[in-house]
């Protein structure tokens, strides 16, 4: 049987016989996160821009108190460490634990959005009043809407890591890791946002 | 990690619908997406170019007479929409990358075939939506830059559902471009070495590179304008304390890099077509990789030139000059290892020959226009002027649709099995040649005597030369018929062509002619001189 035998040999060298190859969902998800901070980055170009060339209105109200977003600042943190944790626990094949650390994530995150409508309702502007107001609601908004989107993905994620029936496990990683990659990259994203349009 | 495919996902492949009714369904092989994308183009290269021709017939008068101004505003603004973002960048990107890149790196598909099919099914309603947006009441008529406050303060429905096709645009074209890159990075056939694929995928490397970091600029921006419409905010409406310039900052950092979407994979193509038609190996290849990669760079830090009348400060006027007329460098050194390359070559005239000959002497001749516009006191005196109409085109039009002709003469016998006839492409491009210069050359007299562009009249002495630019848009309407008869033809009752028509020696041509779905019966063949045509030469010497 030579033929089966350089079949073997082929499968050895070239893992496009055997129909696999390596797995590169996470090269084409940082290349994504690249592109999607590109649309961040065109945001906060034009914010700085503003900053520098057009002054606002004698009167126009831009002060912003700091304890909450400080609050959604330490939140967004820990919640990267939690999410960390709980990727841990899955790989030493404790689903349970890794489900719990999951949902206290998305928890943190939910909080982050709670505060971040609080800070909404609360502040002495709206989204038309000046040329800084509409540019914080964009930013802190498109910001709101990729932690929202990442909070939907920690549930489902927490939902599949069941420990009856659920596609996420310590063999199956991927849908952890990725999601994981994504909310740290929302965390950086809102680390720059904090320093550019709070404290700068 | 390894990624095992299931079998018998493998066989639900064989399941989908075979012949004409796959380039209709959702179907995860890259050829048939490719087909998918470059047919689509080319319906909406129809509609564009008909909406050229009407421009044109208004033109042949000084009066506004064949429609009112509103209207000529809304058709250029619909013409130059179309164009870009349904015909050239979907073709020249997402038609051939998805056909030609996994045979070029011994790959049975793409690296993300799901994703691929996405990104090519968001184009035929986003394109739909488009070509709608001409229907509602208050058609987009800010011509394809959008810029505010026109776009603001014009009709605004058409504009909002104009801004919503183009976003939807540019995510299809950020998903081919993520898809690109990582199966030109990790999907090689083991032993492939990067240096030794063929020109296109470096071209395509670089491209995708581009449409990764830029489009996702364009997208917040159109975001941006789409609340200054709808939310009544204020960013580029200097009334309410905005900026118009930042919108042409932001639009530009998208719309430059975008040239070089259109332009560096039809670099590409003809680097594959001119070694193969003249049987000489592709002179400088390493300096051609470099030169692509060298203007992907710069083509990020150029778009300022685009600018210099709306008060740009002097030093950004300084440096953005001097990093245009860089540029030319890498695009003059791939333009002499063309004519390198076919210098002493066995060169056959055939169409494909013919339409990448046309392309180099149409693309010097846009680059060399190209450099004149860098220069500040230059470009302030014929800014926005018919000038830059005719410069565009040239690059646009006599470079990159050249481009994709000659490809289609090209590849056409490896996706159908048959041959297109040879006298019915070689009229194609003699009228297409004469059609398209006679079009533009007059324009940059227009343009330097002071015509405006994108406005329906004009000073009645003018009238002379934008006929004859007429006639020759004329021409090119006409140009087409050949070439569809051709098609039409050739599918049905062609020359039968074999394998392997042309002799090449890139890997699209080592497989049958139309290639089995998963591209080899067998083992990818390790292709590790694409261009070796060398040997050839000294034996007939």
């Amino acid at each position: 049987m030579t033929t089966l035998d350089s079949s073997n040999e082929i499968q050895k060298n070239n893992s496009e016989a055997t129909k696999t190859h390596e797995d590169f969902r996470m090269f084409g998800l940082i290349t994504f996160l690249i592109a999607d901070g590109m649309t961040f980055a065109g945001f906060f170009a034009a914010y700085l821009t503003y900053k520098a060339v057009n002054p606002l209105p004698d009167g126009a109200i831009y002060e912003l108190e700091l304890p909450i977003p400080t609050l959604n600042t330490i939140l967004l943190l820990v919640s990267s460490a939690t999410f960390h944790k709980a990727g841990k626990a899955l790989l030493k094949d404790k689903n349970s634990d890794s489900q719990k650390w999951l949902f206290f994530t998305a928890f943190l995150g939910i909080i982050f959005l709670i505060c971040q409508l609080f800070e909404y309702f609360h502040l002495p502007f709206g989204l038309t009043d000046n040329l800084f107001a509409s540019t914080f609601y964009a930013l802190t908004g498109f910001h709101g809407l990729h932690v929202t989107l990442g909070t939907l993905m920690i549930l489902i994620i927490a939902w599949q890591s069941r420990i009856n029936g659920g596609r996420l496990t310590s063999q199956n990683m991927f849908p952890l890791e990725a999601v994981e990659l994504y909310w740290h990259f929302v965390d950086g994203i809102w680390v720059v946002l904090f320093i550019i349009l709070y404290l700068l | 990690m390894t990624i095992s495919i299931d079998p018998q996902k493998t066989n639900n492949e064989s399941l989908q619908p075979k012949g004409w009714l796959r380039y209709f369904s959702f179907s995860l092989d890259h050829k048939v997406i490719g087909i998918q994308y470059l047919v689509c183009g080319f319906l909406f290269y129809l509609i564009g170019g008909t909406l050229a021709s009407a421009i044109r017939i208004e033109l042949a008068s000084p009066m506004s007479d064949f429609m009112p101004r509103d209207v000529y505003n809304q058709v250029l603004t619909l013409h130059g929409t179309i164009m870009i973002f349904l015909w050239i960048v979907p073709v020249v990107n997402g038609a051939f990358g998805n056909y030609l890149i996994p045979f070029y790196v011994g790959a049975r598909d793409m690296a993300f075939p799901r994703l691929n099919a996405v990104a090519f099914w968001l184009i035929p309603p986003s394109g739909l939506m488009l070509v709608a947006s001409y229907f509602v009441e208050g058609a987009a008529q800010a011509g394809w830059t959008a810029y505010p406050p026109l776009s603001i303060t014009t009709p605004q429905s058409g504009q909002i559902i104009w801004i919503l096709s183009v976003l939807l645009l540019g995510g299809s074209s950020i998903f081919g471009g993520i898809n690109f890159i990582a199966t030109i990075i990790k999907l090689r056939r083991p032993g492939l070495k990067l240096m030794q694929l063929p020109m296109y995928c470096w071209a395509m490397l670089g491209t995708s590179l581009l449409v990764v970091l830029s489009t996702p600029v364009l997208a917040g921006t159109l975001i941006l304008l789409s609340f200054d419409i709808i939310a009544n905010t204020g960013f580029f409406n200097p009334v309410l304390g905005g900026n118009v310039v930042v919108y042409q900052h932001l639009f530009w950092f998208y719309s430059h890099p975008a040239v070089y979407i259109m332009v560096l994979p039809a670099f590409g193509l003809v680097s594959e077509i001119l070694p193969v038609h003249a049987r000489k190996p592709l002179f400088g290849y390493t300096t051609m990789v470099f030169s692509i990669m060298g203007i992907v760079v710069l083509g990020l830090v150029v778009w300022a030139h685009h600018m210099f009348t709306s008060g740009t400060p002097p030093w950004m006027r300084l440096f953005f000059t001097i990093a245009t007329a860089f540029i030319a460098v890498p695009t003059g050194i791939k333009f002499f290892n063309w004519v390198a390359t076919l210098w002493g070559g066995k060169i056959s005239i055939n169409s494909a020959m013919l339409f990448s000959c046309g392309f180099i002497i149409n693309f010097v001749f846009g680059g060399i226009t190209g450099v004149a516009l860098a220069q500040v006191p230059f470009d302030i005196h014929v800014h926005d002027t018919y000038f830059v109409v005719a410069h565009f085109h040239y690059i646009v039009y006599g470079g990159t649709v050249f481009i994709i002709f000659s490809s289609i003469y090209h590849w056409f016998p490896k996706v159908t099995g048959k041959m297109l006839n040879e006298k019915l492409g070689i009229l194609h491009f003699i009228i297409t040649f004469i059609g398209f210069n006679l079009c533009f050359a007059p324009q940059h007299w227009l343009g330097l005597n002071g015509m405006p562009r994108r406005v329906a009249e004009y000073d009645p002495q003018f009238q002379f030369v934008n006929q004859i630019s007429s006639l020759g848009a004329l021409l090119m309407a006409i140009s087409t018929i050949p070439f569809l008869i051709n098609v039409f033809l050739s599918v049905r009752n062609g020359k039968e062509a074999g394998d392997n028509p042309w002799d090449a020696l890139t890997p699209e041509w080592l497989t049958s002619s139309p290639p089995p779905v998963e591209n080899w019966e067998g083992e990818a063949p390790l292709v590790e001189e694409p261009y070796g045509y060398g040997e050839e030469i000294s034996e007939r010497k």
